[in-house]
């Protein structure tokens, strides 16, 4: 009873989340010194944004009314350019990534496959697919083959971690059985893991094709071929209602894409 | 290809007869496509630059190395734009996003017929657009700076972070939320204590997340002109200044990786 | 003082989980309700506290007719029924004394309830309940670090310190081991005994209830076959209860049988 008595009467506070007093206070100040220096530092032309809401306005007026006429051959030739680099890159990039996975994850590799694979890996994944268009634009000249390289090369730091990290967490004794039945390295891979990670491979390579479309869309302001060179003109011009035009197919297509990907992971499952 | 002999094999010992038939000319389709596809790349090739390109490629090295160290003194300042373009977009985007999952999220939605479909196209269309396409129309709108980078990236998030939020939120365990409301709770009290304790951790994931994948597209953003360290890229490039390229591309891998172990770091804290 | 008037649900799926159920609970009486599953249990006590809405019927508690109330009145009544769940429902994230003030989120204002502002004699009042179950001293512990046994204790202090008339009580045992479940059993009664409680214990077990409460209500397809003392729980009643045309139901009678005999 002592406790309770103790503790009646008195008014009782929530723990703080976290419990020095000291550190509390140097997290809340630190937070707030940052937020103030950041806003301080970030000029803003409200006269500007102002005028420019105008400009807003007229462009989400521009999707009620979308222009898809005036420069459809330029639309149309972009767009089949972004799918094209979709499909190839991501056909190629996921070939190569299946054997980098395999050799990324460590209860398949020996350690000097293992680290090779994991850095192709690791800078793949540092490098964004802008800065690398970038670099194969200027080596490779303009174009969509510089596209589909940077694309092929994201799709393999992407699909080849999370396949390698599926690779590692599957379940050992399946692929011991198969091994125990004398099969080759590559009967193996086949019998032994490969179902194991095929509704993760195919989930993970549509998601990657829904990516690879995304970003295709950006490629052509560095020119790298796609849709994004006709996009960057329309916004240079002014033209929303092209610009509209060209945002709601990439909308409708990534939207189909997501729908069909549901479906399919449905039925992997 | 060794992929398609792998997946032809485990489908051909599962199906006989037709099936197996139109699993084959299925392949043919897709292997015709990719043809088709490799040949329209072919075509709009310069192959001449692209033998060229080894040449080309040692040349850039060349010019590129050493980095000229010395530029980092210029580089402080649009460090420091690119971080708090990430940091102040992630947090404009946490803010717009959580109503917006509310709204998408099937338990906590007023209505499933008339807010859901809107909410969801919100995450959609704020999803499927590149936070570089966000950063072009607005700076056709608002003009070029770092301004138009936060909103930028604040747009590209809002779908992001909502469609995880959203996902948590349908996740919740609803006995908890059905003992708050038995206590008599207004709605916003079933909130407060029936579902906000239960997404805390997925949100606090999910803003740490956002903000390292954020870091990376703000280094960038400067390419169009939305403010950052992209923007130094942009110029170095424009005058082929690769030492100060090279010297760019370093500092962006840097802050991509520190921000990636910042991230990984937190989350493994709150989990 | 609780009184059902011909209480139906009908799910959307067609199912009729309660047909026609009439009830009178006077006040300060603990009665059980058994019944295989299916049988409407937690639809009947759910449908009390409106946590599922009835199909047609009424349901008074003292004078008011609780199917009849807008939303905001529904809350005010909602006050004096506290419920007690089968896992619990403890928001693990928060401590326990968060857990147990919630239970007057009904009486206070959302930013008070937002800012852990409670009034000083909730708090007074969280101490005592908290203490009269033993857990004064877990207070500012986070709910998921208790064990199931302590969870069920501050679950039925949140119950309590909605200062209920009624309390509805759904499994409370039903992830429990056995000595603890007696316990938790024990201190339901006791508590219903102490503050005059009426209560509706949903439960599995036949010989728990056996053993603690005044009365006895057994459920079968959404209909009340039986309304007794608990001595009153012969063989032949429980197989009416539990059915014999089906055969696995039948012979899980035989296993109530047997542990009603020990």
């Amino acid at each position: 009873m002592s406790d309770v008595d103790l503790r009646v009467g008195k008014p009782w506070k929530k723990p703080p989340l976290v419990q020095r007093t000291w550190l509390r206070w140097v997290l809340v100040i630190g937070v707030i010194a940052y937020l103030v220096a950041a806003y301080m530092t970030i000029e803003v032309n409200w006269s500007r944004v102002y005028e420019g809401l105008e400009r807003g306005k007229k462009f989400v007026l521009a999707f009620t009314d979308p222009d898809f006429s005036s420069r459809s051959t330029d639309i149309w030739a972009g767009m089949i350019e972004s799918i094209i680099m979709t499909v190839t890159s991501s056909v190629v990039g996921i070939a190569i990534s299946i054997p980098i996975a395999l050799g990324a994850a460590r209860n398949i590799a020996p350690l000097p496959v293992y680290l090779v694979c994991r850095s192709i890996i690791a800078i793949s994944r540092a490098l964004q697919e802008i800065i690398v268009a970038i670099l194969l634009v200027a080596i490779f000249g303009f174009g969509p083959l510089a596209g589909f390289l940077t694309l092929s090369f994201a799709t393999i730091g992407f699909l080849s971690k999370l396949l390698a990290e599926d690779i590692e967490s599957m379940d050992r004794s399946q692929a011991e059985a198969i091994k125990a039945s004398g099969a080759k390295w590559l009967q193996w891979i086949n019998y032994g893991v490969q179902p194991q990670v095929m509704p993760r491979l195919i989930g993970l390579s549509i998601y990657r094709v829904d990516i690879n479309f995304r970003e295709s869309a950006i490629l052509g302001l560095v020119g790298a071929g796609g849709i994004g060179a006709t996009l960057n003109t329309a916004f240079d011009r002014y033209e929303y209602d092209t610009a509209a035009a060209i945002l709601l197919i990439i909308i409708l297509i990534v939207m189909a894409l997501e729908y069909i990907s549901g479906i399919v992971r449905e039925r992997v499952q | 290809m060794p992929v398609q002999d792998l997946k032809g094999r485990q489908v051909w010992q599962r199906r006989s007869g037709r099936e197996s038939l139109a699993h084959w000319v299925m392949w043919l389709i897709g292997v015709a496509v990719f043809a088709y596809c490799w040949q329209q790349i072919s075509a709009s090739t310069t192959w001449f630059f692209v033998w060229d390109a080894p040449r080309i490629a040692n040349d850039i090295w060349t010019r590129a190395t050493p980095p000229r160290w010395e530029y980092i003194t210029q580089l402080g300042k649009p460090i420091w734009d690119t971080l708090n373009i990430a940091t102040l977009g992630t947090l404009f985007a946490l803010i717009l996003a959580v109503p917006v999952a509310f709204l998408a999220a099937r338990n906590t939605t007023p209505s499933v017929y008339l807010v859901r479909p809107v909410a969801l196209l919100i995450i959609v269309s704020t999803r499927s657009i590149n936070s570089l396409i966000w950063a072009l129309l607005l700076i056709a709108i608002i003009g070029p700076g770092v301004f138009a980078g936060v909103i930028a990236i604040a747009i590209r998030s809002i779908g992001f972070c909502a469609k995880l939020l959203y996902e948590a939120i349908e996740e919740i365990d609803d006995t908890q939320v059905e003992a708050i409301t038995a206590t008599g709770a207004s709605r916003w009290q079933v909130m407060a204590y029936g579902i906000v304790p239960q997404i805390m951790p997925a949100f606090a994931g999910i803003a740490v997340f956002r903000w390292d994948i954020n870091v990376r597209e703000s280094t960038v953003l400067g390419l169009v002109g939305a403010g950052g360290i992209g923007l130094q890229l942009s110029s170095s490039l424009n005058v082929l200044a690769w030492p100060q390229v090279s010297l760019i591309l370093l500092v962006i891998l840097a802050a991509v990786v520190i921000s990636e172990w910042v991230s990984a770091k937190v989350r493994g804290a709150i989990i | 003082m609780l009184r059902l008037e011909k209480l139906v649900k009908t799910y959307k799926t067609g199912d009729q989980a309660l047909k026609a159920v009439d009830l009178v609970v006077p006040e300060g009486q603990v009665l059980a309700l058994i019944g295989p599953s299916g049988a409407g249990k937690s639809t009947l006590i759910r449908c009390i506290n409106r946590l599922v809405e009835p199909t047609s019927g009424k349901v008074f508690l003292g004078d008011i007719n609780l199917t009849g109330l807008s939303t905001g009145a529904l809350r005010r009544e909602r006050r004096r029924m506290g419920m007690i769940f089968q896992e619990y429902a403890l928001i693990e994230r928060l401590t326990v004394m968060e857990n147990v003030l919630s239970g007057r989120l009904g009486y206070v204002g959302f930013w008070r309830s937002f800012l852990r502002r409670f009034p000083q004699k909730d708090v007074d009042e969280a101490f005592r309940l908290l203490d009269r179950v033993g857990l004064a001293h877990m207070a500012d512990k986070r709910a998921d670090e208790l064990s199931g046994g302590q969870r069920q204790r501050v679950g039925i202090c949140r119950a309590l310190i909605q200062d209920p008339a009624l309390l509805l009580v759904d499994e409370p045992t039903a992830s429990l081991d056995p000595k603890t479940s007696r316990q938790i059993m024990r201190l339901i009664c006791e508590l219903c005994n102490e503050r005059g409680l009426a209560a509706i214990i949903n439960i599995h077990d036949v010989a728990l209830a056996q053993m603690f409460v005044q009365r006895v209500i057994g459920l079968r397809f959404g209909v009340v076959e039986f309304d007794g003392l608990p001595d009153a729980l012969t063989p032949d009643v429980l197989t009416t209860i539990y059915g014999e045309e089906d055969w696995e139901a039948t012979i899980e009678k035989v296993d109530d049988d047997s542990e009603v005999a020990q």
